[in-house]
């Protein structure tokens, strides 16, 4: 079995898996990360979604030889800053419903102002509209976002 | 709020060791399941929902399961109104399994309408009994004592003492009944925008929903099922998968095979590598069309009549009849979380750690399937992402342990998306035949309905479940107009495609054709949909009020004409205690559809908690949005056609309207809130694509084109 070196939240992690296998299984069942989430394995909805260098992509549709010797984060990367804006506002606007998809908006969101702390409102829709919620918290995630965005976060 | 956190493990883990205390037998009539009093003065247990520890510190149990409706946080709000406890010094326990709690099924909007009582009385009981535990200690009347945050004050010196002191006293008190409940006008914490303490773990992604638990030992596990429901496998080959790396072991289980393997990934691929020989059972010939086509067959006949008033059948000189038929596909809960299980079997028993919504039900099925007794059954109720009713069968915590005995490995199993798609179990489909008249003032005469759908507690239940108990009734019993001449009938068809509840259940259906047809009648009144409606309900209906808030809030008929294709519809709903109106706004451009606002009214009685209840309102309307545009699962060779979010569409972020939320304030008992906000919002959608374009929609998911 070949071992793979990632850098995941700032940390080196050797792995052995298989060849092709998908960074979801890794983060989850290899290094105990659940904080990523199974949603639908074929990149559509979003429960999953990482940054690979600072950009958003998703843990179900890459495979371990496309992530080594890239910088990966996932949501307990993030909440390693606790008292994040988008976490505050999170908890401030009660957002999130089950939970589930949350790091998944989150980390799209995260990513989206990292790059521009004052993205359009298209940039905004574009990037939200691709990440699915069951339980409807949209509205709530747009009020949020509108709210971060606004105060420059 | 981090450091609340881990004094909760801490806590946790001291406590779990105990049992013991008191228990309050006056509204528990599970007394049996309970520990004797007396057994652990360190530890006051004056009801199964409740415990306080001589450090002060307050567990509340949650007995229903949280899948983002909020129970987590509004249970113990009603005990923690009642015992007069600071609500940031809780603790919150999930509960496992166990008949002591009464019902745990999470379904029916009954969670807070069924603890109402309950909880309130478990926190009001162990309040009077420290407060006549401190009044004994300092041999001063009750009555001079009175409890705060956690403390009990003599109000004779202000002398306090905490309620972690008074744990050992109250423990040897018996206990009291009858115990008065606060007036509503006194509430601290009901009514109040708590926030959820389910929030920052999470947000934080180190909450533990059932497919991210891991246990000491385990191994991961997939399935492989018949295509076809009713079928069953002939025989299989496991020799490619077990040759695959990881792959531990292969075992056949009632509903496929398993491929149990030390990973998720490789377990799937061990599955995808079996080779079975399916026997496709009788159904494998059944399409999509064969169900519509029964459903249109069985429209042509009467049905069975379950409710009538007046005449439906005479014609009445100058009355305008009216005629129409709706109809919806079968659809699917998809929760986020696809469904998944750990359980270990050991030694004759087993432990299972379930995302369930009825943890009873799955410790009784795993139970039989393992034929042992339910009291070797211990299930965990983890958090879940999402259940809108999928959760309420127990057919994953079944696998799990089946696998988990037919390998002797402690196991996760988990379903892929598609697998989660296609082997649900979903809402039925249904047909219903309305007709109706009105006279020539624009008063309504008739009015009738034959629903034709399978029926769940008949496919599920009682094979011969007598008529005049069928469910496929739900929302058609509970109509407040008053029309002179009322029918309701119904007929139930077969289903070989496994049929269960979803989120309001028939309540999907029926109001859907229902108040369509309402606003049908409407307009061949020449009446506005408000003032028709308002017409026909009693001065003194809730139902009425939350109708004229919906309309005020709206703006209906007040003022500027709408532009072009832009149109408002309005639908009401009683159901589950509380009543809700929806005024939907869309804009229709040939045939594109956006629906831009919906204001939406509740009167749900007391309100617990104004952003749950808020919340659930938008979630409703996003569930009810979903299955009106896009919902529908297709049957092909008996099996489903839908694999995943890209055949099977949820409504997404740029799709959400703007939802305007409004409630009533009053002191009436309280309502469910989880489903009564879907019934109205898909025809008050439909209506509104009427008022825009003249163009009536009868059949969903809906279609411009």
């Amino acid at each position: 079995m070949p071992k793979y070196t990632l850098t995941i939240n700032q940390k080196k992690q050797t792995v052995d898996v298989d060849k092709g296998t998908p960074l979801l299984w890794i983060l989850r069942d290899n290094l105990n990360l659940t904080g990523t989430k199974y949603g639908c394995g074929e990149g559509i909805c979003g429960s999953c979604v990482v940054h690979i260098n600072g950009k958003v992509d998703r843990a179900c549709i890459l495979n371990v030889e496309d992530v080594v010797n890239n910088s990966i984060t996932t949501i307990e990367g993030l909440a390693e800053q606790p008292n994040h804006p988008i976490f505050k506002t999170w908890i401030e606007l009660e957002v999130m419903q089950c939970g589930y998809c949350q790091p998944g908006q989150i980390m799209t969101l995260a990513a989206m102002l990292e790059k521009n702390p004052k993205p359009s409102r298209k940039e905004i829709d574009d990037a939200m509209d691709n990440v699915l919620c069951r339980c409807g918290t949209y509205q709530r995630i747009r009020k949020a976002v509108d709210k971060l965005v606004e105060e420059g976060q | 709020m981090k450091s609340s956190k881990i004094k909760r493990r801490e806590f946790i883990k001291v406590v779990g060791l105990s049992g013991g205390g008191l228990f309050l037998a006056s509204y528990v009539s599970f007394q049996d399941a309970l520990a004797k009093p007396g057994d652990d003065p360190k530890i006051f247990t004056p009801s199964v929902y409740l415990k306080i520890d001589s450090n002060g510190i307050v567990t509340i149990i949650v007995h229903r399961s949280e899948m983002g409706q909020g129970v987590k946080t509004a249970l113990p709000m009603l005990v923690a109104e009642e015992l007069e406890v600071d609500w940031e010094k809780i603790v919150i326990e999930q509960a496992d399994a166990d008949k002591k709690y009464g019902s745990q099924t999470t379904g029916g909007s009954t969670s807070i309408r069924r603890s109402w009582e309950p909880l309130r009385v478990a926190g009001a009981t162990a309040r009077v009994m420290l407060i006549t535990a401190a009044a004994n200690k300092w041999n001063v009347a009750i009555e001079n004592c009175e409890a705060e945050k956690g403390f009990v004050i003599n109000n004779l010196n202000n002398e306090k003492l905490s309620y972690g002191d008074l744990v050992e006293e109250a423990s040897k008190l018996p206990v009291p009944k009858g115990i008065k409940l606060k007036d509503p006008n006194d509430f601290k914490i009901i009514g109040k925008r708590v926030h959820r303490v389910d929030t920052p773990d999470k947000i934080y992604g180190i909450a533990k929903f059932g497919i991210d638990i891991v246990i000491p030992g385990m191994y991961y596990a997939a399935v492989k099922r018949c295509p076809t429901f009713g079928g069953r496998v002939s025989n299989f080959d496991a020799t490619k998968s077990k040759s695959l790396s990881g792959v531990f072991d292969v075992v056949q289980i009632s509903n496929g095979v398993a491929v149990i393997a030390d990973s998720t990934w490789r377990a799937l691929n061990g599955k995808d590598a079996l080779n079975v020989d399916w026997d496709l059972g009788p159904n494998s010939q059944i399409n999509s069309k064969d169900i519509h086509n029964e459903l249109v067959k069985k429209s042509k006949t009467d049905g069975f009549k379950f409710q009538s008033r007046g005449d439906v059948d005479t014609e009445v000189e100058g009355e305008k009849l009216l005629e129409a038929v709706y109809e919806v596909p079968f659809i699917a809960h998809a929760p986020m979380e696809p469904m998944n299980c750990v359980a270990k079997f050991e030694h004759g028993k087993a432990e299972l750690w379930a995302p369930t919504q009825n943890p009873q039900n799955a410790r009784s099925e795993v139970a039989k399937a393992l034929t042992i007794s339910e009291d070797d059954v211990t299930v965990h109720v983890t958090l879940m992402g999402g259940g809108f009713g999928r959760r309420l069968v127990s057919d994953f915590a079944v696998e799990a342990a089946e696998i988990s005995k037919a390998t002797g490995k402690p196991v996760k199993l988990t379903w892929t998306r598609e697998e989660d798609m296609k082997f649900g179990w979903y809402r039925p489909p249904s047909m219903h035949t309305l007709k109706g008249s009105v006279d020539n003032e624009g008063k309504p005469l008739k009015f009738s309905h034959h629903v034709i759908a399978p029926s769940i507690i008949q496919m599920r239940f009682s094979p011969n479940l007598p008529p005049h108990q069928y469910d496929i009734f739900e929302g058609t019993d509970n109509i407040e107009y008053q029309i002179p001449n009322f029918k309701i009938a119904g007929t139930v068809i077969p289903t070989h495609v496994p049929i269960s509840w979803l989120r309001s259940v028939y309540n999907t259906q029926n109001p859907f054709a229902i108040e369509s047809f309402i606003d049908e009648m409407a307009s061949a009144a020449f009446m506005d949909p408000v003032e028709f409606r308002r017409n026909m309900l009693p001065d003194d209906s809730r139902l009425k009020n939350v109708l004229n808030v919906a309309a005020e809030k709206s703006g209906w008929g007040i003022g500027k004409i709408l532009p072009k294709g832009r149109g408002r519809g309005i639908a009401l709903f009683k159901g589950y205690d509380s009543f809700c109106a929806q005024v939907a706004e869309v804009t229709v451009n040939g045939n594109d559809l956006e629906v831009n606002r919906i204001v939406a009214v509740i009167d749900c009685g007391i309100v617990v908690n104004p952003d749950l209840v808020e919340s659930q309102m938008e979630g409703s309307i996003a569930f009810a949005l979903s299955a009106a545009l896009k919902g529908k699962i297709t049957i092909e060779n008996g099996g489903v056609k839908e694999s995943n979010f890209d055949d099977y569409e949820i409504l997404t972020y740029n799709e959400m309207p703007k939802v305007e939320f409004h409630y009533i304030k009053n002191n009436y008992s309280v309502g469910g809130v989880g489903e009564v906000g879907v019934p109205p919002c898909a025809p008050a959608l439909c209506n509104a694509i009427f008022a825009a374009t003249g163009k009536r929609i009868r059949k969903l998911p809906i279609k411009l084109s």
